[in-house]
């Protein structure tokens, strides 16, 4: 009886281990995959000219192709910091509010209402870019067309707002009470104690949340193809259409011929962007555990 | 207990997988042009109607995903609004997939401006200019002083191919924007003061907002409408264009019995309703050699056609 268990301990340990080393292997073999198919388009393709200049017209037929995607890494990180800066002040903002002066009952209804947001699909988000934030957008800067950045940035932020909102709640929420009783007891208002001692001292979850929400503003592939208007030239400002890195992938991975200079120049703006989502995630990491230690 | 959970699970995966086999075995993919979507969507409904049990299920995504999907055996038909190409061609044959071609319809790819521009005629060598992006301004084609937006599709789509090879000549303006579909065009033009589109002709039928353009391919032999049934089919309308459908090999069973139908009176009743054109006698003789409905020489191509270019 006791052999038998022992090998089920043993079997539920090799299960376990396996589940823990698959992700990783998932991970690397993800990462060989993308060099190994983005590789050979860098014999083509000189990598200054791909990663700078902006002249993606890669099925041209009376030019010869061109391969740069500048524009596109331009386009990518204006749509997501533009989101990040309307998400994350509402974000800990709601979160704050949440945490600290609503009423048990408010809290109950509005929780899970948040939740669902984070559930709508983000082709319903982008079809929303379409009727309703185009136009509006349209009218108030006086444009011809409402699909731009702009209207990016703002569905993104729609999208990303989800999570901001429950993890920087989490994280005011972790603050001990202690904190918050000292700093009333010191004759601190409540707005003095929400935005000097129980913001910065939630800070490490309050930074992590808001680089996951940049992660998601930057994979986001549906909504920006559906809402920025997919212009490939460089962008003017916000309000110029812009191609974002995973809409050019979106558009054009479905009907590239296989091993063709185009198929692998797809692969390599891929691994661009897994390598920029890469070091995002890494630096809320490393942003986590230093904030972790000051607080211990 | 468990034995019963067991069996259960093992029969209810075994009805599944024969299901799944079932389906392949009688149902039709199509896939492909956005163009073409409307019109066999309603033709497969009017088709699927007379024959019961029979299924059919059509999606878009675009020319060239759809011959993609053919040449990766993914689809049954491929609807296409520009010719194969010949790379297209080589990567069927070397999937041991033989493309066959059949014309379903005709269309007058339309050229579509804001109701309120004053402009309702341009030539062909205009529309390349705009798109090119050599003419960025409607005063320069005696409009008012308007910024021109240009409005196009994304690169998997066989309308994109059409008027770049064909109508431009040349490669797009990076400044134009990229839809999704003809509809999504259609839409943005009609908000847009400035914007200019162009779309399959059974997108602007019943469209409001929007001017369809009289197209010359030379103005002193006059201007076209592609609203004009007449125009289209003699040809005089200039970006006359026939619509495509793709598949492997002579085509039997369910996909042979549906082409016929598609070719029929009916069926091109439907297309006619759906805004697109009738194909005209030639096309017949074409599509009846790949049908093998009889043994006469293919039909040669219009000159509009990509055909002759790409080497199909």
């Amino acid at each position: 009886m006791a052999k038998h268990s022992n090998l089920k301990e043993k079997f539920i340990h090799g299960l376990f281990l396996f589940n823990g080393l698959l992700v990783v292997i998932v991970l690397a073999g993800i990462f060989v995959l993308l060099v190994s198919k983005s590789a050979p388009a860098f014999k083509e393709i000189p990598l200054w000219g791909f990663l700078f200049k902006s002249t993606w017209n890669p099925t041209a037929t009376f030019v010869s192709p061109t391969y740069g995607m500048g524009s596109m890494l331009v386009s990518t990180f204006m749509v997501s910091i533009g989101a990040l800066a309307i998400a994350v002040p509402l974000g800990i903002g709601t979160a704050a509010y949440l945490s600290d002066i609503a009423s048990p009952r408010v809290r109950e209804i509005a929780k899970p209402v948040i939740e669902i947001l984070a559930g709508i699909p983000s082709v319903v988000i982008g079809f929303l870019g379409i009727v309703l934030v185009g136009p509006v957008i349209s009218k108030i800067f006086r444009l011809s067309s409402g699909l731009n950045a702009l209207n990016g940035s703002i569905l993104l932020a729609v999208m990303a707002l989800p999570t901001i909102i429950s993890l920087t709640e989490d994280a005011l929420k972790s603050v001990p009470l202690s904190f918050k009783e000292a700093s009333l007891a010191l004759g601190a208002t409540h707005w003095q104690t929400i935005v000097k001692v129980k913001i910065p001292a939630a800070a490490s979850g309050i930074v992590a949340a808001c680089m996951l929400g940049m992660g998601r503003a930057i994979g986001e592939t549906m909504t920006v193809l559906m809402a920025t208007g997919c212009s490939i030239a460089m962008p003017k400002g916000f309000l110029s259409s812009v191609q974002t890195i995973t809409s050019t992938i979106a558009i054009e991975l479905g009907e590239v011929p296989y091993n063709t200079t185009h198929y692998y120049a797809l692969f390599a703006i891929g691994l661009v962007l897994f390598i920029i989502t890469f070091i995002v995630n890494m630096i809320s990491d490393i942003v986590l555990h230093k904030y972790q230690k000051v607080v211990k | 207990m468990r034995k019963i959970i067991c069996l259960i699970t093992m029969s209810a995966i075994l009805l599944l997988g024969a299901n799944i086999a079932m389906a392949k075995s009688d149902m039709v993919e199509i896939k492909g042009s956005d163009t073409l979507i409307n019109v066999v969507q309603k033709l497969a409904e009017t088709y699927m109607s007379g024959h019961p049990g029979s299924r059919i299920s059509v999606t878009g995504g675009g020319s060239g995903t759809g011959i993609a999907a053919l040449i990766n055996k993914r689809c049954d038909i491929a609807n296409s609004s520009r010719g194969i190409k010949s790379k297209e061609v080589e990567d069927a044959n070397t999937q041991g997939v033989n493309p066959k071609r059949v014309v379903v319809a005709i269309d007058g790819l339309s050229i579509i401006t804001n109701a309120k521009n004053p402009i309702d005629r341009l030539t062909v060598d205009e529309i390349g200019k705009i798109y090119r992006g050599d003419v960025k301004n409607w005063k320069d084609l005696g409009g008012s002083d308007t910024p021109i937006n240009l409005y196009g599709r994304q690169s998997n789509s066989g309308t994109y191919d059409f008027m770049k090879e064909v109508v431009m000549k040349g490669e797009y303006s990076p400044n134009m924007k990229s839809m999704n579909g003809n509809a999504q065009i259609v839409e943005a033009v009609k908000q847009d003061l400035g914007g200019i589109g162009y779309v399959g002709v059974g997108y602007v039928k019943d469209a409001a907002g929007i001017t369809v353009m009289q197209v010359a391919s030379d103005p002193t032999l006059g201007y076209f409408s592609p609203l004009n049934p007449m125009d289209v089919k003699s040809g005089k309308y200039p970006i006359t264009r026939p619509l495509n459908q793709y598949l492997n090999g002579d085509p039997k069973g369910a996909v042979k019995d549906f082409l016929v139908f598609e070719l029929s009176k009916e069926g091109q009743d439907i297309v006619e309703s759906e805004g697109f054109f009738a194909i005209p006698h030639e096309y017949h003789k074409y599509n009846n050699s790949t049908l093998g409905r009889t043994g006469e020489p293919e039909a040669k191509d219009t000159k509009y056609s990509v055909e002759g270019r790409d080497g199909a």
